[in-house]
C-alpha cells in the first residue's frame, strides 16, 4: 500500500467523504450524544475503535466467509466488539456509561460499521481496511465533536462541563438556548454543518434530481 | 482455496465465529464483573449521600466509603413500620439486604393489587431498607429508597427527610433509562435543588402524601408550593412517574406507618 493511499484512506473520510455528511450515515446517534463534548468524544472513539476492529477482523477472514452468510458474520463479529466496548466503558469510565446508556449498545446498528465491512473490509487487505475503519470513525468523531460544540456551548453554555457563558440560571447573563439539548437541534446543525462543507467542497455538491422547465403557458391576464 | 460455498464450509464458519465471539464476550463480562459490581456499590453508597446532602464534589473512592460509614443501615417492616432484625430476612447486617432482589422472592414480597400500584412496581417487599444519619442520638436525616416506573424504565433511587421525617433534603436517582435530555434530566442538580426544603405531607390535614410535580415552574405565591416541585419540560410521563413513586413510597403501602413512628418518637 503506498504512502498517498494510507492517507487518503485515513483522512479522507474527515472532510472529503464524511459518513455522516457526505453519506447521511449514522445520523441517529449524533443526534443523541452530542449534548457535551465529553459525551461525544467517548462515543466517538468508541465506534473509531470498534469500526477499526471490525474491519480488521472482517478483512483478515474475508476470504473464508460464504457470501450466503456474510452479513450475519460481520453482524456477530460487531456486536461482539460492541459488547466488550460496553463492558469495558462500564467498568472504567462508569459515569460516561450511565450517561451514554443504550447508545453504546447501538454502536452495533450504526450503519457505518457495517457499510465499512461490507463496502471496503470484504474487499480489501487487513491493514488498509482496519486503517480504513479508524478513518471513518475519525470522521464521525470530527463532526459529533462540531455538534457538541455549538450544542454544548449554546445550549448550556459550557464547553466540557466548564462554564464558558454564564447562565442566567447560575447568576450570569446568558439565556440558553433549550432547544439545543433537544435531539431536533442536531438536525439543523447536521444540515448548516453539511451546506457549509459543500459549500467549501463544491465537488460534494449532488447533482440536482429534476430540472424545473422554463415557464412556457401564457398567464391569462 | 477450497471452494467457501458449500454448506458445510457455511456451516463450519458459522459453528467457529459463534465459538470465537461467545469466549471473547463472556471473558470480557467475566473479567470485568468485579470492578463493575465495585463501581455500581460505590455509585449507591455516593447516591445515598447525595440524597442526604452529605457528599462533597469529587469525592474520591475512600473518602465515601469513610463518609458511609457514618450511615446506620436498618431494616423496616412495612406493615408495622418497626424495625426488624436483618435475621429476619437471613441476613447478618442490614446493608447486605439486597431489596431488588427481595422484591422478586415470593417468601419476601407480595404482588400489589392492581389499584394500590400506582408506582407500577408490581411487587411489594414486607421488608425495606432506610439509612439513617444520627448526630447526638438524635435522627438527623432519613434515607429511604424509592423506586417506580417512568416512561421507558423503572427509576431507582434515593429520598431523604430530614428528622422531622416529612421535611425533604433530597432526592436522587442512581439508576433510570429515561431518555437523555428529557426524562433523563432527573439527573439534572438544577432540577434536583428544587426538593430540598419541600415537605412530603401536609400534617394538618392528615398523613397522605401530598407532594407532587406540577406542570411548569412552581406558583410560589401559592398555599400548596411548599408541596409542589416543578415537572420536567418535554416529560410529562417521566414526572407523573416520579410523583407517584415518592407517593407510593411515602404511602400506606410505603414507609407511612414507619414515619408516622418516627413523627411521634417512638
Amino acid at each position: 500500500m503506498s504512502d498517498v493511499k494510507v492517507k487518503e484512506v485515513l483522512f479522507g473520510p474527515i472532510f472529503t467523504n464524511n459518513p455522516i455528511a457526505l453519506q447521511i450515515l449514522g445520523v441517529c446517534s449524533a443526534l443523541a450524544v452530542t449534548t457535551s463534548m465529553q459525551l461525544s468524544i467517548v462515543m466517538g472513539l468508541a465506534v473509531a475503535f470498534v469500526c477499526g476492529m471490525s474491519n480488521l477482523l472482517i478483512s483478515l477472514i474475508r476470504s473464508q466467509i460464504p457470501s450466503t452468510i456474510r452479513i450475519i458474520v460481520q453482524m456477530t463479529i460487531i456486536a461482539s466488539l460492541v459488547i466488550v466496548v460496553d463492558q469495558i466503558l462500564r467498568a472504567y469510565a462508569y459515569e460516561m456509561s450511565k450517561q451514554l446508556s443504550v447508545f453504546v449498545g447501538l454502536i452495533i446498528t450504526n450503519c457505518i460499521v457495517m457499510g465499512r465491512a461490507e463496502a471496503f473490509a470484504m474487499q480489501n487487505k487487513p491493514g488498509i481496511s482496519f486503517l480504513d475503519g479508524v478513518g471513518n470513525g475519525l470522521g464521525y468523531l470530527v463532526l459529533l465533536i462540531a455538534v457538541a460544540f455549538f450544542r454544548e456551548l449554546f445550549g448550556a453554555g459550557k464547553l466540557f462541563g466548564i462554564e464558558i457563558l454564564a447562565t442566567v440560571n447560575d447568576g450570569g447573563w446568558y439565556v440558553p438556548n433549550g432547544l439545543l439539548l433537544l435531539p431536533p437541534s442536531a438536525f439543523f446543525i447536521i444540515g448548516l454543518l453539511i451546506w457549509a462543507l459543500r459549500g467549501w467542497k463544491k465537488d460534494q455538491v449532488e447533482a440536482a434530481d429534476f430540472k424545473i422547465s422554463a415557464h412556457t403557458v401564457k398567464e391569462a391576464f | 482455496m477450497s471452494n467457501k460455498e458449500t454448506t458445510s464450509k457455511t456451516l463450519i464458519v458459522a459453528f467457529l465465529l459463534c465459538i470465537v465471539c461467545s469466549i471473547v464476550v463472556s471473558a470480557s463480562v467475566i473479567l470485568l464483573k468485579p470492578i463493575q459490581e465495585k463501581n455500581k456499590a460505590l455509585n449507591l453508597k455516593s447516591n445515598i449521600l447525595a440524597a442526604a446532602g452529605l457528599l462533597v464534589d469529587d469525592a474520591t473512592a475512600e473518602e465515601i466509603e469513610n463518609l458511609f460509614l457514618t450511615i446506620k443501615p436498618l431494616l423496616v417492616d412495612l406493615d408495622t413500620g418497626e424495625y426488624v432484625d436483618p435475621g429476619i430476612v437471613g441476613k447478618e447486617a442490614a446493608l447486605d439486604y439486597d431489596q431488588r432482589k427481595a422484591s422478586k422472592d415470593p417468601a419476601l414480597s407480595s404482588v400489589i393489587d392492581g389499584s394500590e400500584d400506582i408506582a407500577s412496581i408490581k411487587r411489594r417487599v414486607k421488608y425495606a431498607k432506610v439509612y439513617l444519619v444520627e448526630a447526638k442520638g438524635k435522627i438527623e436525616t432519613i434515607i429511604l429508597p424509592v423506586s417506580g416506573y417512568g416512561l421507558w424504565s423503572t427509576l431507582h433511587g434515593f429520598l431523604a427527610l430530614e428528622g422531622d421525617a416529612n421535611t425533604i433534603v433530597g432526592l436522587g436517582f442512581y439508576e433510570h433509562a429515561e431518555t437523555p435530555g428529557l426524562g433523563g434530566e432527573v439527573d439534572n442538580p438544577r432540577w434536583k435543588a428544587f426538593w430540598p426544603g419541600k415537605k412530603v405531607y401536609n400534617l394538618e390535614k392528615g398523613d397522605d402524601p401530598v407532594i407532587a410535580l406540577v406542570k411548569g415552574a412552581v406558583d410560589k405565591t401559592r398555599a400548596n408550593a411548599i408541596y409542589s416541585i416543578d415537572g420536567l419540560s418535554g416529560a410529562t410521563l417521566t414526572s407523573r412517574g416520579v410523583t407517584n413513586l415518592v407517593q407510593y413510597w411515602t404511602g400506606e403501602q410505603g414507609f407511612k406507618k414507619y414515619l408516622n413512628r418516627l413523627r411521634k418518637g417512638v
